[in-house]
């Protein structure tokens, strides 16, 4: 089952790939760090131009003014061109400004988002930007509509520990690779994740519970691919579990 | 079906290599102009690795290789299917006296809706104040308009000094970056399906219609002319011009008797838009520094018919600039 959150990407050759869309929380945060970014850079700026000072004070506030303003319109503009829909907010959050077909961002598109903002942020606090976000499916501000952009994020992939489930024995089910591989194939990244879950969580749940949990699973993957009973037989619905994860993730 | 899915991604693997290397080549902004056999090469490495990922899809160990050929087959996908012409390298004359012209002209109707809005604001400011000179208070809330038009002139044609000495270039900074902002705004009002375009455009129509008439109707039609062309000539077409962009933008939004999707309707126009943008931003910076430093100054400093004529020869500039500039010239006549 797809997430709501997720964008499909259906390309002509018939892959389809998913975009997680980034949440407003993570998108605010990442405003937030731009909104300091941007403070800091408009402070050095005054610093940088302050020798001018020498020369002229009026022509020094005149550089720093423009530099200032400059910094405040240029900065997201700037860094997503040349960061590839990035700025330091939406890299340490792990977003990314992408074209909303997938296809390559544009300048004008990094444009045009970037200058909607004055609109976004009417009446105070990104309000109706933020309401806009929140009716579109794919969460994007009236800036991301207009420049038929969105914000993805890329979560952070942590791989399981399968040490702590899986202890170093031999799996009778590697002696048929041929159903390993079928089985690899049919079973989904999100059963395979149940499967793991119920392992790693084995501990939390009652003695009739759990007996009726991996009874369950065993079914489900049975539906998949049948192992010969030569190598089911004695063997307790757990352990078939245990047998099962180590092939699909080892 | 992957059998041994570490021969799988050990025979797999220089494919996947070739082609992040490939985009990464196409990523430079020098990028190299293609022949038919790397384009064929391209398209057979985007095709494997898309098939790569098909056949890695329900893999729930390699979690890490699926990502990665999912962004090589994204990044592969937008550079393939991409139909819009590649940026050139920015040339920046090419650009002002080419691309600018003619963007503005090829949205010429957007320009004339942009003007007729400020000319009927400015009719209504005027009539407004023609009918009641209190309004004059709502309408022009500044200190320096509230005095009566005469007693301002004879202020300013009495002062022996420089009052804005020291702080020109400061003064020309803070019109510069004021006048964008008003300009990015009323462009950026496009979204709204023009209505806040159209309203921002009318209300400086009106300021500028209600101050007009207070120094005509003073007997100061010489000194306003005077103090408003020299920066007006540039900076009343910019916002007009913002105005334009806007208006294109909410052209696009709405897409009027167009079976064009939305989608592609925004495309169209977004190239334009920035240009038009940027186009805007010179010229208020431009009218920022003739503001500082030519329109604050009167008689008996520079003569007003100066500064008319100045402000004249600009407008006839400008307007020889975006009319003609850019225009191919007909085929017998190519040098």
């Amino acid at each position: 089952m797809r997430q709501a959150h997720e964008l499909l990407i259906r390309t002509p050759e018939g892959i389809v790939f998913p975009l997680v869309i980034g949440n407003p929380i993570r998108r605010m945060m990442a405003l937030i760090i731009d909104k300091v970014a941007v403070v800091v850079l408009t402070g050095l700026t005054g610093l940088i131009f302050m020798g001018l000072g020498f020369l002229s004070v009026d022509l020094m506030g005149a550089v720093v003014a423009v530099g200032q303003f400059g910094v405040q319109i240029g900065y997201g503009i700037v860094m997503e061109w040349f960061w590839k829909g990035r700025t330091i907010g939406k890299r340490m959050m792990r977003l990314q400004v992408m074209d909303s077909q997938g296809l390559r961002l544009q300048f004008s598109q990094v444009v045009i988002r970037n200058l909607l903002r004055f609109v976004d942020a009417l009446p105070a606090f990104y309000f109706l930007g933020g309401l806009t976000a929140a009716l579109s499916p794919k969460g994007q501000r009236l800036g991301d509509l207009v420049a038929n952009t969105i914000v993805i994020h890329h979560p952070r992939i942590n791989e399981p520990d399968l040490e702590q489930v899986l202890p170093d024995k031999f799996n009778s089910f590697r002696r048929h690779p041929h159903l390993v591989a079928r089985l690899r194939q049919r079973v989904t990244p999100t059963e395979a994740g149940i499967a793991l879950n119920a392992l790693v969580r084995r501990d939390k749940f009652e003695g009739p519970a759990r007996v009726e949990l991996f009874e369950k699973i065993r079914a489900a993957f049975e539906a998949h691919v049948r192992f010969p009973e030569t190598v089911t037989d004695g063997i307790s619905d757990e352990q078939y579990i245990r047998n099962v994860v180590d092939v699909l993730y080892r | 079906m992957i059998i041994d899915l570490e021969r799988f991604i050990n025979t797999e693997q220089p494919y996947w290599e070739e082609l992040e290397s490939f985009l990464e080549e196409l990523d430079h902004r020098d990028r190299p102009r293609l022949d038919v056999t790397r384009i064929r090469r391209l398209h057979y490495l985007y095709e494997r690795v898309s098939s790569d990922l098909a056949k890695l899809s329900t893999f729930a160990s390699e979690r890490e290789t699926r990502r990665y050929l999912e962004g090589l087959v994204a990044r592969a996908y937008g550079e393939i299917h991409e139909t819009r012409e590649r940026p050139h390298r920015f040339q920046p004359l090419r650009w002002l006296f080419g691309t600018l012209p003619r963007t503005f002209r090829r949205h010429i109707r957007a320009f004339n809706t942009a003007t007729a809005v400020i000319l009927l604001g400015s009719l209504l400011g005027t009539a407004l104040l023609l009918l009641d000179s209190r309004a004059k208070e709502i309408m022009l809330p500044y200190d320096h308009l509230m005095i009566s038009p005469t007693e301002r002139v004879e202020k300013e044609e009495a002062r022996d000094d420089d009052r804005l000495r020291g702080m020109k270039a400061r003064g020309a900074a803070w019109y510069m970056t004021h006048n964008t902002k008003v300009g990015i705004g009323t462009m950026a009002m496009g979204a709204t399906y023009g209505i806040g375009t159209l309203l921002l455009l009318f209300t400086n129509g009106i300021l500028l219609g209600a101050v007009s008439a207070d120094y005509i109707l003073d007997g100061q039609a010489e000194f306003l002319i005077g103090w408003l062309l020299p920066h007006g000539s540039v900076e009343i077409p910019a916002i007009m011009i913002a105005g334009q962009a806007g208006l294109i933008l909410a052209g696009a939004l709405i897409g009027w008797r167009s079976r064009v999707p939305l989608r592609d309707r925004l495309r169209l126009v977004m190239g334009d838009v920035v240009t038009l943008f940027f186009g805007f931003t010179i010229l208020f910076t431009w009218a920022g520094v003739i503001e500082s430093f030519l329109s604050q100054y009167h008689e008996p400093v520079i003569p007003y018919k100066l500064k008319i004529a100045f402000g004249v020869v600009q407008l006839v500039l400008l307007t020889t600039f975006l009319v003609f500039a850019g225009r191919k010239r007909p085929e017998g006549k190519r040098a």
